[in-house]
């Protein structure tokens, strides 16, 4: 195993050290985290922090104390390197008990912590043997991967063969260790927003009669899913769509699988599929398909409203379907589609909104 | 034969009885609401004790107790230790409705307030059909006499239906008993608790317990040994008189002249000003006053404007005082921080009125809540329609921002740890209905209130800042103290090197002598104990000052005092590179609440130097 995230970690123990010797009050730099520094990086065609760097200097109390969780979380992962140990985040986080007036006082801050240190060392942190606890979201159509089991060895899986309805269950780790794609019979790859739109798609059979691998992203995607399916469009060609609720909440959870988040920007490369296409429910398809609504709530607008600053949404398409939302005061889910029928969603606005986007049969 | 419609309307007019009068007019005389009538039974009863201690100079000493007897049925005990009711009053002062009220008199008075004691035993009566009961003893030697009574509604006459004698082992003092419906609530801003913890606040020479339904006792502390000086009775000043006045008043004299009855009966209208009044009004200064008619009255009263006229007398107004107040907030609000200011006396339409106010900030007040706002008239707390108050409007009508205190567009109640109050006393306060629970936004009323909570706010915005200079400062100190350490000892041991020496990095970081005082009250002492660290990498020579309340003792000062003069004390010290040294003291003669916040000067050293003293440019004489 290569000594790189040791290395790295040790690099920034190394400049707080050398802080001290030198009788300076001890600091760490890091790129801003933050909307106003994430820029568009031509060559990957995501968004990525910009030149904005943030100082965590001991001269105020906060600062301080994140110098000092920091040096904390390094001796951690240091010694779990060492004994090949992993954990996850949560664990890491209750770990921090043992730290005094150091730990931790929600898992938010360790979090956050860990995405700094990948930030300031530039590794993951799956090179620091830390994962989330959460699982992954579940996949369905006539897509074939191989696994790598917990007891060593190898299992080919086919993601509508030997799946139950719930489907296949995307690893927390789906690097090329871990996960192989073999290959895949299917058009596209379709992202859903909703467990109720995922189920609906299943049982109406859209996965084989469009040839569709459905993706449940159970709401704001994790890191795993993001990255499934950026290395299922770049590895196997297929071209991905995201299907959620028509409200300022789902676009942020489109604009993560495409454009990359900003909580995660250092990683982008690894996260987002830039041709990935937002297909609904759009602010349009509200007015177009008189969808039943509910109006937007003063949330609803401050979000709505933040995001026609964020960079992400800059395009024509986005700054026109943000102001008409706002004009309507109005939001659906992707469920409202029922109105019409149990099979309106894969019969008709499936097909009429894959071929407004120029695919489907 | 039918009667005349004439006949049949008479037949209707019949006398209202007060019992009608009562049913009709309950929510102008607080009992509209079952709680709300809980709350202005105990308000009556404790006005009157609170008035009659008043009068014969006794501490009070009031106890409220509240029972519930059934579903909505309460018994309402309220005993007091005055000076007793003598034995033919009793019936009257309890069982008539409007008796002894003090229509007549121009003087700052509680007993402006509702429609009276006897108005609670005929809302208990009309609501559950008891009779109340009364106790009272007027001196050690004298028997108790019990009463038990109800309110002739017709008559509006108080029925007795038991009386004797009775033993009762107190000095002084009057017990009354009633059951009423009502509703019990607690921790809320209109209920009993929350009436009688203001009551308290307002009146810190009265102790009042309280049980309330569930057995829990409360007890409101005494915190001043002087009872309030007895407001004095002013007669009528000329500038705020109405015609109708006017002419009761010149029926109902015993002057045989227009210019004696002037000099005699109105305040602030000698000989000379009688007679210029009377030439103004074209009125014979031998009239008599009682002839005087209508067209008359009206040219006096046009006159009296016309006339310069001094403002009426203010010793009839008895404000509580900055440091009654103070002691009074403190015992009940567990604030940092109380200022307090009372204006100088004023007049409104010729009557005369003096404006108190306190804000009280941070502490166990709740930091994201709406500012509480506390209000009173005549030392009596004002619980209801505090949107219609002068208070409420002046309070609202601050810009709060400028004070330190977050306020959303820089109008409206502020957000954060702190409460407002204000206390309007006058010999005529304006409400702005017979409820008697809003005053009414006479402008310059609101003047002085809002200068009143200005003044407050500077201090208390004041206190903000030295409490966040302070804050500041104990976030360096757990730097310096606590995490820099750690973050040497943790980096080392992941690099496997030896512990850097910190030192230079403290100093760079504090670079200053650090002076953290702090204070406690325990037993009539204030302690006093204040930290003094250089963190400088030099050695320090400079004078340290403490100020004191000038009435307070000062005792065991640890190290020894180096000067002491009025309301300030010095030491002389030297501190080398990293040496602290601990001062103590105590004050005594102090009661709760005399004495802020710790407040220390330095000289002789640079400014830039010292964290946690302002720098002492007065001469210490």
């Amino acid at each position: 195993m290569s000594n790189k995230p040791v290395e790295s970690l040790e690099d920034v123990a190394r400049s707080v050290y050398k802080d001290l010797v030198e009788a300076k009050i001890p600091k760490v730099n890091l790129s801003t985290r933050t909307k106003s520094n994430i820029v568009f990086d031509d060559d990957s065609r995501v968004w990525k922090y910009g030149d904005q760097l943030s100082t965590r200097s001991a001269k105020t109390s906060d600062g301080a104390y994140m110098l000092l969780r920091t040096i904390y979380t390094i001796e951690f992962i240091k010694e779990m390197l060492a004994t090949n140990k992993s954990s996850t985040l949560r664990e890491m986080y209750y770990i921090s008990e043992g730290w005094d007036f150091a730990k931790f006082h929600e898992q938010q801050e360790s979090d956050r912590l860990v995405e700094d240190l990948e930030v300031i060392t530039r590794q993951l942190r799956e090179d620091f043997k830390l994962r989330p606890e959460e699982n992954g979201a579940s996949i369905i159509g006539n897509l074939t991967v191989e696994e790598e089991v917990r007891r060593g060895g190898k299992r080919r899986i086919n993601c509508k063969d030997d799946v139950g309805d719930a489907g296949y269950t995307i690893p927390t780790n789906v690097e090329k260790d871990k996960l192989r794609l073999v290959d895949a019979d299917g058009d596209f790859i379709i992202a859903l927003e909703t467990g109720g739109m995922f189920d609906r798609l299943v049982e109406n059979g859209f996965d084989e009669s469009s040839r569709a691998i459905l993706v449940h992203l159970k709401g704001q995607p994790a890191r795993s899913t993001r990255r499934m399916i950026k290395r299922i469009n770049s590895e196997l060609g297929l071209p991905v769509v995201v299907f959620t609720d028509g409200d300022p909440w789902s676009f942020r959870i489109y604009a993560s699988v495409a454009y990359g988040a900003i909580k995660t920007a250092h990683i982008s490369e690894y996260l987002a599929t830039p041709d990935a296409r937002f297909l609904g429910i759009t602010p349009s398809d509200i007015v177009n398909y008189n969808l039943p609504t509910d109006k937007l709530t003063d949330q609803d607008v401050k979000a709505l409203n933040t995001e026609l600053t964020d960079p992400r949404f800059g395009n024509e398409f986005w700054k026109g379907e943000i102001k008409l939302q706002l004009e309507l005061g109005k939001k659906s889910e992707q469920q409202a589609l029922a109105k019409y029928g149990l099979d309106y969603v894969t019969e008709t606005y499936l097909p009429e909104k894959l071929s407004s986007l120029g695919m489907g049969g | 034969m039918a009667s005349t419609i004439a006949e049949e309307l008479a037949e209707k007019q019949r006398e209202i009885s007060v019992a009608e009068f009562f049913e009709r007019n309950r929510h102008i005389l607080g009992f509209d609401t079952l709680s709300r009538a809980l709350v202005t039974s105990v308000k009556e009863a404790v006005d009157n004790s609170l008035d009659a201690c008043e009068e014969a100079s006794i501490l009070p000493d009031i106890n409220i107790g509240i029972d519930r007897i059934s579903k909505n049925e309460y018994r309402i005990t309220a005993e007091d230790n005055g000076p007793g009711i003598v034995k033919e009053q009793i019936p009257k002062v309890f069982g008539q409705l409007l008796y002894g009220s003090r229509f007549h008199t121009v003087r700052q008075s509680r007993g402006q307030q509702g429609i009276g004691i006897s108005g609670v035993v005929m809302y208990s009566q009309l609501t559950t059909g008891r009779p109340a009961r009364i106790l009272s003893k007027i001196g050690p030697d004298r028997p108790a006499h019990l009463y038990d009574l109800i309110i002739d509604t017709k008559k509006n006459r108080p029925e007795i239906l038991r009386e004797e004698i009775v033993s009762w082992d107190k000095g002084t003092g009057t017990r009354l008993e009633v059951v009423a419906m009502g509703k019990y609530v607690r921790e809320k801003r209109q209920s009993v608790l929350e009436y009688l913890r203001s009551t308290a606040m307002i009146n810190p020479h009265a102790q009042i317990e309280f049980r309330e339904p569930d057995g829990t006792v409360i007890t409101f502390k005494r915190a001043s040994d002087r009872v309030p000086q007895l407001p004095i009775e002013i007669k009528p000043h000329p500038e705020g008189c109405e015609l109708g006045t006017v002419m009761k008043m010149a029926k109902d004299t015993e002057s045989y002249r227009l210019s004696s009855f002037l000099v005699g009966e109105f305040s602030r209208i000698g000989n000379r000003t009688a007679r210029e009044i009377c030439s103004k009004a074209l009125l014979d200064e031998d009239l008599r006053p009682q002839d005087l008619s209508r067209g008359q009255a009206k040219r006096l009263l046009q006159a009296f404007g016309g006339v310069k006229i001094m403002a009426p007398p203010m010793d009839c107004l008895s404000p509580m005082g900055e440091v009654l107040i103070k002691r009074g907030v403190k015992k009940e609000i567990a604030a940092d921080m109380v200022a307090t200011s009372t204006r100088p006396p004023s007049v409104y339409s010729g009557n005369p009125f003096q404006v108190e106010a306190g804000v009280a900030y941070g502490g166990e007040l709740p930091k994201e809540q709406t500012a509480k706002l506390i209000r009173f008239a005549n030392r009596v707390p004002l619980l209801y329609q505090q949107g219609d108050c002068v208070i409420t409007k002046a309070v609202e009508s601050i810009d709060w921002r400028r004070y330190g205190l977050e306020q959303r567009g820089g109008e409206g109640l502020p957000v954060g740890p702190v409460v407002f109050l204000a206390h309007v006393a006058s010999t005529n306060v304006p409400y702005t209905s017979e409820s008697k629970e809003a005053i009414a936004d006479v402008p310059e009323i609101r003047n002085e209130v809002e200068l009143a909570l200005r003044e407050c706010g500077r201090r208390m915005q004041a206190h903000i800042k030295k409490s966040e200079r302070l804050q500041k400062l104990k976030e360096k100190e757990e730097i310096i103290r606590k995490i820099l350490p750690l973050i040497a000892e943790k980096t080392s041991k992941v690099l496997d090197k030896p512990i850097p020496d910190i030192s230079p990095i403290i100093a760079k970081i504090m670079d200053s002598v650090l002076i953290d005082g702090k204070s406690d009250y325990a037993d009539g002492f204030y302690r006093v104990k204040i930290g003094v660290t250089n963190y400088t990498l030099h050695s320090k020579t400079f004078g340290l000052y403490l100020r004191f309340p000038s009435t307070a003792l000062i005792e065991d000062a640890s190290p020894q005092l180096d000067e002491s003069k009025a309301g300030l004390i010095a030491w002389k010290l030297r501190l080398g590179p990293n040496d602290s040294i601990a001062i103590s003291l105590r004050m005594g003669n102090l009661e709760l609440g005399d004495y802020d916040m710790v407040e220390c000067y330095v000289d002789k050293i640079d400014p830039e130097k010292v964290m946690g003293a302002e720098i002492w440019n007065g001469e210490f004489t």
